[in-house]
């Protein structure tokens, strides 16, 4: 036995990770290797026909499509939300603060809902887009709208407190050393908010890809359309195709966990080349 | 470049932080603001640079009201106390942002980028550091980079904001000096901020010692030392003796005592108080005398060239405290203890009239 032992400030480290392992396990590779068990079931031809239909094929692109661009717009607007809450102080801020985290606490059956008799036809803002030309309810515009809306609260959360601790003497430096405003943003701030951004924007990303309750009632749910991936899983489960439905849900769990690999990559690359992993 | 500020008023809210101020800063000066937290010295500092607005004055660079430009057409390098390097920029990325942020027109190569600011490192003697990220760095290698980032840009002026206040005592002693003997190099019209009075003295050209948003004097360090104009500045600078008394003829009576004081250009029975440096008193051990303060010692602390003595008030002044610095020697000489009853005799005084200003 050796006689040098290390000694750590907060004791319990075998237990945390046992215990993390356990909960892992339980919450989530348990469950979802039962997805990859019974997808098996089927033969490889027959998974392979399954999920290349082409209809199916066209709910990938419209669920991984929509809701990359979805991310990418909260990702926008989010961070200029955050800004906004940060920096300046107007009456109403904390009621906007609240607000920003409805979008998690709505029933996303009511956001759907909602957003649907809005957009629809006849509907308070419908009635003007529609002469408009740009239809809403029903189209794949549609499904972006209700995705951008469950979104939004990621980047906002992520980036706030990011914003919180980073001194505007820095902005005062640049401005010093003769930078514009936009080069100030360009080159002080955004390299320092950068990470949590794209952190937000993966979870966005992420929330979205799953989303279903909001997202089925502005649809309209029109094959090849504007049909999104998990319609597709629920469909052939109401069809008792349980087979089916887990391997196209085998696919979107590759293909998500794929994305989401590749934005924290992207994430570590962007903190070690601005020298905070060192 | 000389700078020139004129009736700078500055309000927040109920509190006025600078009142009036008008200075004249020449060129290639050092010269040191002065003065405890609160009294405006940092909000002059930030009027000047650009990055606050007063609310009545002006700011002259070179003779031109730079009033209305932005901090960013003033062409003034600031350094602040916290640093404010960007932590996502290695040591050289620090030093080129400046050069590298001018319009399209404007900016030299980067050929010339890197040239000038390993030009500046080695001016600011950490050459070596180049690729580093200013979280490797030790604070006073921070300060350092800071200054070079602010000087790659060829400010006209140098504005420090307490440059030193986040470093050991050490590491200041050592960048105090070394900022003196760049100033001497570089020549360049500099304003630096500090609470501290020995950074002041020992660095500055020149003096301005600020209190309650007011200029109460300027000077060279020596001036603004050896004649305080005013009680808060001889309280500031250095520690001191404070006799409470009144005007008696050619001198001062601090309750049953006196003090001689020879200029009394004060009314007689005036109410005045009367400061003495530690240095400039001497004690008297003969019982017989009269003249000076009485006082019992209280504490001896010899363990340098110069003792310092302690010392408490009786008769009149009870409940005062004094300290008295003489020679090692010199307390041998008189054969002092703890315990024992002499006479403080200042061999100056500087005396003031009450008013309520100083305690």
């Amino acid at each position: 036995m050796s006689t040098v032992k290390s000694f750590r400030v907060l004791p319990g480290f075998n237990l945390t990770l046992g215990y993390t392992l356990g909960y892992l396990s339980l919450l989530i590779l348990i469950p979802l290797s039962a997805v990859f068990l019974k997808t098996a079931e089927l033969g490889w031809d027959e998974f392979v026909a399954v999920v290349t239909a082409p209809q199916v094929v066209a709910t990938y692109k419209l669920s991984f499509g929509a809701s990359l661009l979805a991310a990418a717009i909260n990702a926008v607007f989010g961070l200029m939300l955050a800004w906004a809450l940060v920096r300046y102080s107007f009456p109403g801020k904390k009621i906007v603060d609240a607000l920003v985290d409805l979008p998690f606490a709505l029933p996303t059956a009511v956001a759907g809902i909602a957003l649907t008799a809005l957009y629809a036809k006849n509907g308070w803002l419908g009635q003007y887009l529609e002469p408009l030309g740009i239809k809403v309810a029903f189209t794949p515009l549609g499904v972006l709208v209700a995705l951008v809306f469950i979104g939004l609260p990621f980047v906002v959360r992520t980036v706030q407190p990011i914003l919180e601790d980073l001194d505007t003497e820095l902005e005062e430096a640049a401005a010093s050393l003769g930078a514009q405003r936009w080069q100030t943003f360009r080159h002080v701030i955004l390299p320092i908010l950068l990470p949590a951004l794209l952190t937000g924007f993966a979870l966005a990303f992420a929330r979205a890809v799953g989303e279903y309750g909001s997202v089925i009632f502005i649809a309209g749910n029109l094959p090849y359309v504007s049909e999104i991936t998990p319609l597709m899983i629920i469909t052939k489960l109401e069809q008792y195709d349980y087979r089916g439905a887990t391997a196209i849900a085998s696919v979107m769990l590759l293909f998500s966990f794929a994305l989401l690999l590749i934005i924290n990559g992207l994430q570590a690359w962007t903190a070690k080349r601005t020298g905070r992993d060192r | 470049m000389s700078i020139q500020v004129k009736n700078i008023h500055k309000q927040f809210g109920d509190f006025t932080a600078l009142d009036d101020i008008s200075l004249d800063f020449p060129s290639g000066e050092l010269v040191a603001l002065l003065g405890p937290s609160g009294c405006g010295k940092t909000t002059l500092l930030r009027i000047i640079a650009g990055l606050e607005q007063a609310d009545a004055g002006q700011v002259l660079l070179d003779g031109e009201d730079a009033s209305s430009t932005h901090v960013r057409e003033r062409q003034v390098g600031f350094v602040f106390q916290h640093y404010a390097l960007f932590k996502h920029m290695t040591v050289f990325d620090n030093v080129a942002f400046g050069m590298r942020m001018k319009p399209r027109g404007q900016r030299p190569s980067e050929a010339k980028i890197r040239d000038k600011v390993h030009e500046l490192l080695k001016l600011v003697q950490l050459d070596w550091l180049a690729d580093r990220f200013p979280s490797q760095l030790s604070g006073g290698q921070r300060q350092r980079i800071a200054l070079a980032r602010a000087l790659a840009v060829e400010p006209r002026v140098l504005l420090l904001d307490e440059p030193f206040g986040a470093l050991d005592a050490k590491v200041r002693k050592e960048l105090r000096r070394w900022l003196r003997k760049l100033h001497d190099e570089l020549h360049i019209t500099s304003i630096f901020v500090t609470h501290d009075q020995e950074e002041a003295l020992e660095v500055a050209d020149r003096v301005v010692l600020m209190d309650h948003g007011k200029v109460e004097q300027i000077g060279t360090p020596e001036e603004v030392y050896r004649h305080p104009a005013t009680p808060f500045v001889y309280g500031f600078l250095g520690s001191v003796n404070l006799f409470h008394g009144r005007v008696d003829g050619e001198s001062v009576r601090v309750g049953d005592d006196t003090l001689a004081h020879q200029t009394s250009d004060l009314a007689h029975g005036a109410e005045v108080v009367a400061f003495a440096r530690p240095h400039e008193l001497d004690i008297d051990t003969d019982p017989a005398s009269t003249a000076g303060i009485a006082a019992r010692i209280n504490r001896i602390l010899a363990f340098g060239v110069t003792a310092r003595v302690e010392l408490d008030g009786i008769n009149g002044s009870t409940g005062q405290h004094f300290e008295v610095e003489i020679t090692r020697q010199r307390v041998l000489d008189l054969g002092l203890t703890d315990g024992q009853d002499v006479r403080l005799v200042p061999s100056r005084l500087k005396v003031f009239e009450k008013d309520g200003a100083t305690g």
